[in-house]
């Protein structure tokens, strides 16, 4: 793919075959990839230094086909599952398991790690939405994907199945615990199905797509309402929960969140702030004094309205992060071959990389009912 | 004061009561539960790696064949970096220009943005060069709007040929 500007995305064949460029590269011959709600805010025109140019995707599973002098694990042929962040494996960040939060994979930025097809503010990586890829550092996060796991449920543990449980894990949640969370695209889905592995009592899932709302019901068991038929979603979450707020509170939703006025003209149409973040607002508000409120819907820099004195007076713990995906996949991986976790139980399209265009527009004006789209690169859908 | 509404003693808790239900039906129901995790559970493991600083055992140094703008926030560039798409042309100079600037700045994020803007735009000039006229609809992916929201996409459609009918008219009419 070739990105053009915002909106505008070419399936382009005469795009160069990556090269090795470090001696801890791989090559990896694309077999599965998929749009995240993140390539949308790319796809937007919301992320700064977005290069006319830029190959995006950071989901994706492959064949090696060729490694650098310098890599001992991987082997010509593997199979394997690429999370999306790039990590070198020894920095004081890394070795602290923040795998998101690597020190020697983006040069352009401190504030974010490097990740795939993420624009320069992630490193200027050409990403997955593409037949061939450079991954750096092959040893680290690329994993072999076991026998018995299916090619679909693994390109989804390079980003939304460990994103989902770490939202969960990041909310703290006690047994019995109220989790709400706002979003209910593939991320906001699989934080629900995963607020239940640490024992939730009540999960409430908060969007105003219809359609999402009856799938997440069904996938992830739980309670779901459209904030447009509820006028102050506030105000309805603080009697749901006998008037004391969740316990709990996740943003699954990031920086382009429907539903205010106010934020919408300030956030997206004058860019006077990084995007909205009416989603955070409400789960700031919707939680208990003294709650914690996880946060994996992605802002932009460099600010945005927030309020503070919620936080603060309401003793709120605020957590968030970019997923570390190496760190949660053993995990994870036990949790999917157990049957605990369906994930490609999620995807609602199958499109040939060809016909990307059309797939960035169904994922991102939800037609169709499109909750995850998977993209197919020619030579894998013929194997 | 007779109206004034107090609250009851004990409010009947639809929430308690619907966290109390029966999770036989869910898989894999609290098999992570850790009453440890509490806010400050080690997503971080701790370690002590971060006070080490910049001593750490670096991997190999990806060799420099492009230009890599970096933050002003870190002494040089990483061990390895992306080369897709080096600073070019007029968005490139602006580009260039917003990287003295540390990313706590606006000049920084706005310099990037704008110079996002430009190279759309020099996206265009440079398909033209080389022959190829950008196909918007194909682009845009409007077949599948076509497809999927077929009304939408009439009255879109029609509503963009009314204004700008109406524009040229207006504009036209004003010049007589
Ligand atoms: N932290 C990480 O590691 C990580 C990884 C992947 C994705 N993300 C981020 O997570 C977010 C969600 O990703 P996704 O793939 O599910 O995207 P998505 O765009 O498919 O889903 C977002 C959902 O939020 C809903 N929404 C909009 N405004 C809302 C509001 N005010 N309240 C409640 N719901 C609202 C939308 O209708 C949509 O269904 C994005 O910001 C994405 O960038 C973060
Ligand atoms: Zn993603
Ligand atoms: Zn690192």
């Amino acid at each position: 793919m070739n990105y053009r500007g915002p909106f505008r995305i070419r399936a382009d064949r005469n795009r160069p075959v990556p090269q090795i460029e470090h001696p801890y590269d791989a090559i990896v011959r694309v077999t599965r990839s998929l749009i995240c709600g993140s390539d949308l805010h790319l796809y937007h025109g919301m992320v700064p230094d977005t290069r006319v140019g830029m190959t995006f995707g950071h989901e994706f599973t492959g064949i090696v086909e060729e490694i650098g002098s310098g890599v001992q694990k991987l082997k010509v042929g593997d199979h394997v599952l690429v999370p999306f962040n790039i990590a070198c494996g020894t920095c004081p960040f890394c070795k602290q398991e923040l795998y998101g939060n690597c020190h020697e994979s983006n040069p352009e930025a401190t504030a974010v790690g490097g990740f795939f097809g993420y624009a320069h503010i992630s490193g200027g990586y050409d990403g997955g939405q593409a037949e061939y890829v450079r991954v750096p550092f092959a040893d680290v996060s690329p994993t072999v994907i076991p026998a018995g796991l299916d090619i679909e449920d693994a390109v989804l543990l390079t980003d939304v199945v460990p994103t989902g449980y770490q939202a969960a894990e990041m909310g703290g949640i006690q047994k019995g615990d109220t989790v709400v969370v706002f979003g209910a695209g593939p991320v906001g889905i699989m934080a629900a199905r995963c607020a239940w592995l640490f024992g939730a009592g009540r999960v409430i899932v908060i969007d105003h797509i219809d359609y999402r709302l009856e799938f997440v019901k069904k996938y992830a068991f739980c309670e779901a309402y459209n904030f447009r038929e509820i006028d102050d979603p506030v105000l309805f979450l603080k009697k749901q929960t006998d008037w004391l707020g969740a316990d709990v509170c996740i943003d699954a939703v990031g920086c382009e969140a429907a539903g205010s006025a106010m934020q919408t003209i300030t956030g997206k149409k004058m860019l006077l702030q990084a995007g909205t973040t009416t989603a955070l607002h409400w789960a700031i508000n919707s939680v208990k004094k003294g709650g914690i409120v996880s946060v994996v819907g992605v802002y932009g820099p460099p600010f945005n309205l927030v309020p503070m004195g919620s936080i603060m007076n309401k003793g709120i713990t605020l957590r968030a992060n970019q997923a570390s995906v190496k760190r949660l996949l053993p995990k994870l991986i036990d949790h999917v071959m157990a049957g605990r976790l369906n994930p490609k139980g999620i995807i609602s399209h199958r499109i040939p990389l060809e016909e990307i265009s059309e797939a960035y527009h169904i994922f991102s004006a939800k037609r169709d009912n499109c909750i995850k789209p998977l993209l197919i690169p020619p030579r894998a859908a013929m194997a | 004061m007779e109206n004034v509404k107090t609250e009851p003693e004990k409010i009947a808790g639809i929430d308690r009561e619907i966290a109390d239900t029966s999770k036989d039906h869910i898989p894999g129901w609290g098999i992570d539960a850790d009453p440890e995790n509490d806010p400050t559970y080690p997503m971080k493991h701790r370690t002590g790696a971060d006070y080490e600083r910049l001593n750490y055992e670096k991997p190999p140094q990806q060799p420099v064949k492009i230009e890599i703008l970096h933050s002003v926030e870190r002494p040089g560039i990483t061990r390895v970096f992306g080369t897709s798409t080096p600073p070019s042309g007029v968005s490139g100079m602006i580009r260039r220009w917003a990287y003295k600037y540390s990313e706590a700045t606006t000049a920084h994020w706005m310099g990037l943005i704008f110079a996002d803007r430009v190279n759309a735009v020099e996206g265009i000039v440079d398909d033209f060069k080389k022959g190829t006229i950008p196909n918007l609809f194909k682009e845009r992916g409007w077949s599948a709007e076509w497809k999927y929201n077929r009304q939408g996409f009439i009255r879109s459609a029609v509503t963009g040929l009314l204004v700008t009918t109406a524009v040229i008219a207006f504009c036209t009419s004003k010049r007589k």
